[in-house]
């Protein structure tokens, strides 16, 4: 029957632990990438010049509609060959897998964040970029002083829902042999030829760092409402 | 990569049919095609319970959906072709495994698609029907849901987007998908990894490219002439 003393002790938890605190350092990790990426990605969307904008939309259309398993098939099988040889052999000795893994997160993450940014930034009247203009700041100053301000309230509850997406997709990492939560969950899966506890114990998992990140983003929504104008 | 496509376009695309089961980029199809057709009425039926006056059916439904979408889908994967044969007594394949952890996974997403479409309409139009003498389920069937269905439209396009994408991770299971298909290829082929997988990534994007920009039109049309003018 059912025996929580199988993954809440011994080797068994150590590795369900350990896979725990990966797949914590996989979301961490991307999200200190993707975050500004995301803001790059939102402001040449919105560049004034028409290749920039152009630029912008070809990233977030071309990541968005291929599925992250895709991605991170491309980037730990096809893109290590395309490196020249030196490259190669010293990335092979190094943990490749979790930096494919990184890269397709943080590629797949940041296009989401960026669409986020940018309606966050939509949806401040155009008459402040007029006003920020017309008192003498530039473009990228009207940005920083006047809009990022203010469009920073819409955008961070939308922005906690991507991390919330993103907790989620560090599974996928599993495809390409990183130890996260999911490949361990399977280990101990197939070492102990029991499905039902490693399963309980990732699931469990998954869901209260989803409920804490959910938390989060009730608390900010009710701390900083956005203000009408 | 020409002659990538040349030896390899056909197995692609179906897997190893006729000769053989479906697979490749036309069991994705199917498989997503399925998938979302069979979630709508859960998705319904849950989006619509969220919704319900009745305490005993809200409450377990919304903890259901939180549950799901809380979850990653690899994990209902992984309790699908676990659990599924400890339920039904009997070894599942693939498909059947893919299918129902789709369905479920889509089912809780697309009641919050349901519930979003009949909250956008407001709630005077639930009050007026109930002032009429209509039912709770009498004024979602005739009043609310026809209205409401119009509006999800362009988010039903999107969570097929969304469902093509989660099929990929058939590749998990051994199911052949084009994900799948595209990893045995690369292992056939062996030298030209890149290739395959910028191949299998275009794929993908053709697909949902033209369906997002579809969904986008869709949005478009419906905002410039409101629901409201014609009735349905």
């Amino acid at each position: 029957m059912f025996d929580p003393s199988l993954v809440l002790s011994g080797p068994y938890r150590d590795l369900l632990v350990a896979g725990l605190l990966l797949s914590l350092e996989l979301a961490a990790i991307t999200l200190v990438f993707a975050l500004p990426l995301a803001i790059g990605v939102a402001l040449l969307r919105m560049a004034p010049a028409r290749p920039l904008r152009w630029l912008g939309a070809a990233y977030v259309e071309a990541i968005r509609n291929v599925p992250l398993l895709a991605h991170m098939l491309f980037w730990y099988f096809g893109a290590p060959e395309l490196l020249p040889e030196p490259l190669k052999r010293r990335l092979y000795e190094g943990n490749i897998e979790a930096i494919s893994a990184v890269i397709a997160l943080t590629l797949y993450t940041a296009a989401y964040m960026a669409e986020d940014i940018r309606s966050g930034m939509r949806a401040i009247p155009p008459v402040q970029m007029e006003a920020g203009r017309s008192l003498g700041l530039g473009f990228l100053a009207t940005v920083r002083l006047v809009l990022l301000p203010q469009a920073l309230r819409i955008t961070v509850p939308p922005l906690i829902s991507q991390t919330l997406n993103l907790w989620k997709n560090t599974s996928i990492a599993t495809v390409i042999g990183v130890g996260e939560l999911m490949y361990q969950a399977a280990q101990v899966e197939s070492a102990s030829f029991r499905s039902f506890e490693p399963f309980a114990f990732a699931t469990l998992s998954y869901l209260s760092v989803s409920l804490l990140i959910t938390g989060l983003a009730a608390w900010y929504q009710q701390r900083y409402p956005v203000r009408h104008f | 990569m020409r002659e990538l496509i040349d030896t390899y376009g056909v197995y692609f695309l179906v897997g190893q049919y006729p000769n053989g089961p479906l697979g490749g980029l036309a069991l994705t199809l199917l498989l997503s095609a399925l998938a979302l057709l069979l979630a709508l009425p859960l998705g319904l039926a849950l989006g619509l319970a969220r919704l319900s006056p009745w305490r005993a059916l809200r409450w377990p439904v919304s903890a259901f959906v939180f549950t799901v979408r809380a979850t990653p889908l690899l994990m209902v994967v992984f309790w699908a072709y676990f659990g599924l044969p400890a339920l039904t007594g009997y070894k599942s394949g693939q498909f059947a495994t893919m299918l129902v952890a789709l369905v479920v996974f889509d089912g809780a997403y697309l009641a919050e698609i349901v519930r979003a479409g009949v909250q956008g309409l407001g709630r005077g139009q639930m009050e007026a029907a109930r002032a009429l003498g209509l039912s709770h389920l009498q004024a979602l069937r005739s009043v609310i849901l026809p209205q409401a269905l119009r509006h999800m439209l362009p988010s039903l396009v999107n969570q097929f987007v969304s469902t093509i994408k989660e099929t990929s991770l058939g590749y998990i299971i051994g199911l052949s998908e084009v994900s799948f298909i595209a990893s045995q290829i690369n292992t056939q082929v062996f030298t030209k990894p890149a290739q395959v997988y910028l191949w299998l990534g275009f794929s993908y994007f053709v697909l949902c490219f033209a369906l997002s920009r579809f969904a986008y039109w869709m949005q478009d049309r419906g905002q410039r002439r409101p629901a409201t003018a014609t009735p349905a």
